[in-house]
């Protein structure tokens, strides 16, 4: 077949709704974009990992330690299902890792910023988590197989998460005063870095388009940036907290509330390397990586070895 | 209390699965790839898990209207009793490993003589955690493999930290007279026998791993009096901030 009627055909398949599978033919910008997006994501449950991850030896509870252990883990899991959809468009972990660790891989923003409190990690599960359901949600119906298919076992967890997350927080935001104020202080931190994580406005985001396009994303950034404040809005007055934001008011409309953006000032630096924790978040990563060398080593030098026995036997 | 050396004996189990299980969960996110950073944290959760059943027992058996929580965060350094091996400092990663499977091949033999036990809480416990230690022996003797036949450095890692935490193998087994009496209502199994089942998995295992065994060591002892290594205290300072910082609060 001549390109003009690959491209035809994966055209048609899109406009049916079909998946594009890892043996179909794709435009080579498309499978660019899809190889960026999932690593992105791969990269950002792996370095998501280390703000929760920080609270581990320190969790309050033994079940609050468990819940949170396990929930660490199972943003390793993601990860791990995502680097291997990556994998199935040509591109080794180990390419996409060095991208990682070099900085030329993005990973979302919003891990860049620190915990501080306990309640830091309730305001994660609940909004960071919550947010990113948003977003996954509408990529279990992504036109790439084993991205949607990768996005449909992560968001059962998701959920999970984001529940969790709440509950720290009615424990917080019901409990001493001191917790209360805990919370409250946690929810002034995160509630705009959380609004950043749609990314920009539609009207400046490059690469919506494309991806709207190819049926990668289905909902615009400002969209799903909307659908998390209305939804979001009543939890935080059942736990009697503030969100931080005067202008935010019901706009009967629109059937949804107005509410201020975030400084995107700010978000432009996070991006650009200059967020409270970038330069902690990646060397954590890359320190684990080069320690872990002589462990893969060890791993692949002994696997080696038992390959020569086994042929030889 | 009638129980106290029911309760003493809790703490041992508690406190072994609890101090290990703090010390793996420091490597989460920071492992050596992602598929054995997974690993690692799910056996540091079955630690987590049975030290919860356990010293919830514990509170019970006690008496005194404590929890499982007041247990593991509001006790001192000397109350603690876990064996020392149980709290040094992860090192590298073949030092986490040989600590991991020195542990892992007691509690394997221990388990499978405490499922016997009379007390049928301990039982249901131990017949658990049989099924997860088989899983994290596998693991943790397995990488010994690697590690000794791998390479050069591998090989010469997991030596030194035999050569350094084979002193700590001894206070794994120690008893007092608390703990004969509960042999003597076949509550918890004799240890010498644990011992030698022991010693014999970790020839194996060290044969297998073409490691020796460190030679003349002077053992380090005094876990269950407390008294423990100068790193504990840094433990227990990060693992009881919170329910140190705010007395009384639920979380
Ligand atoms: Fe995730
Ligand atoms: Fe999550």
């Amino acid at each position: 077949m001549e390109t003009i009627d690959l491209e035809q055909h994966f055209d048609a398949k899109l406009a049916k709704n079909e998946m594009i599978e890892p043996k179909d033919w794709m435009p080579d910008n498309y499978r660019k974009h899809l190889i960026r997006q999932i690593s992105q994501h791969a990269h950002s449950e792996i370095v998501g990992m280390l703000p929760e991850g920080n609270w581990i030896t320190r969790a309050p509870s033994l079940r609050a330690k468990i819940v949170l252990l396990a929930k660490v883990q199972d943003e390793g899991g993601h990860g791990l299902y995502l680097y291997t959809a990556a994998e199935t468009l040509q591109i080794s972990r180990e390419e996409l890792l060095d991208q990682l660790h070099t900085g030329k891989a993005k990973y979302s923003s919003i891990f860049n910023y620190q915990t501080l409190t306990w309640a830091d990690i309730g305001a994660v599960g609940w909004l960071v988590d919550g947010a990113a359901i948003m977003n996954q949600v509408m990529l279990q119906r992504t036109s790439y197989g084993p991205y949607a298919r990768a996005m449909v076992r992560i968001c059962k967890e998701e959920s999970f998460h984001q529940r969790q997350g709440y509950e720290i927080m009615c424990h917080l935001a019901f409990g001493t005063p001191a917790q209360k104020e805990m919370a409250q202080d946690a929810m002034n931190r995160w509630w705009y870095p959380t609004l950043m994580m749609f990314g920009p406005k539609d009207a400046n985001s490059s690469n919506s388009a494309n991806a709207i396009k190819w049926k990668i994303k289905r909902e615009s950034n400002d969209e799903l940036r909307q659908r998390f404040v209305n939804q979001t809005v009543a939890q935080a007055e059942y736990l009697g907290i503030k969100i931080p934001d005067e202008n935010l008011k019901w706009n009967e409309t629109k059937k949804g509330y107005d509410f201020s953006d975030p400084d995107w000032a700010e978000f432009n630096n996070i991006i650009h390397g200059h967020g409270p924790c970038n330069k902690e978040r990646i060397g954590a990563r890359v320190k684990a990586h080069e320690n872990g060398k002589w462990v893969r080593e060890a791993a692949a030098a002994f696997g080696k070895k038992q390959n020569a026995i086994d042929v030889a036997a | 209390m009638n129980n106290q050396a029911l309760f003493n004996f809790l703490l041992r189990i508690g406190d072994t699965n609890l101090i290990l299980a703090q010390r793996l969960s420091e490597w989460t996110g920071h492992g050596p790839f992602l598929e054995e950073d997974l690993a690692l944290t799910n056996i540091a959760l079955d630690l987590f898990g049975t030290s919860r059943s356990v010293l919830e027992y514990a509170a019970k058996i006690e008496e005194k209207g404590r929890t499982e929580d007041d247990l593991a965060f509001l006790r001192g350094e000397r109350e603690f009793v876990n064996p020392l091996i149980c709290e040094l400092p992860n090192g590298d990663y073949a030092f986490t490993i040989a600590r991991q499977c020195i542990v892992d091949a007691f509690q394997l033999h221990f388990y499978s003589e405490l499922v016997k036990s009379k007390d049928e809480t301990i039982a249901g416990i131990s017949a658990k955690a049989i099924k997860e230690t088989k899983y994290h022996f596998r693991h943790s003797a397995s990488w010994m493999e690697r590690f000794g036949n791998g390479t050069e450095e591998s090989h010469e890692r997991l030596q030194n930290a035999l050569n350094f935490i084979w002193a700590y193998t001894e206070d794994v087994f120690a008893t007092d007279a608390g703990y004969n009496e509960l042999i003597k209502t076949g509550i918890v199994p004799e240890m010498a026998a644990i011992k030698s089942a022991w010693e014999k998995s970790m020839n194996e295992v060290l044969a297998k791993s073409s490691v020796s065994k460190p030679e003349n060591v002077f053992m380090q002892k005094g876990s269950l009096k407390g008294i423990h290594t100068e790193q504990f205290g840094y433990l227990l300072t990060e693992m009881q901030y919170m329910q140190r910082a705010f007395p009384g609060a639920k979380w």
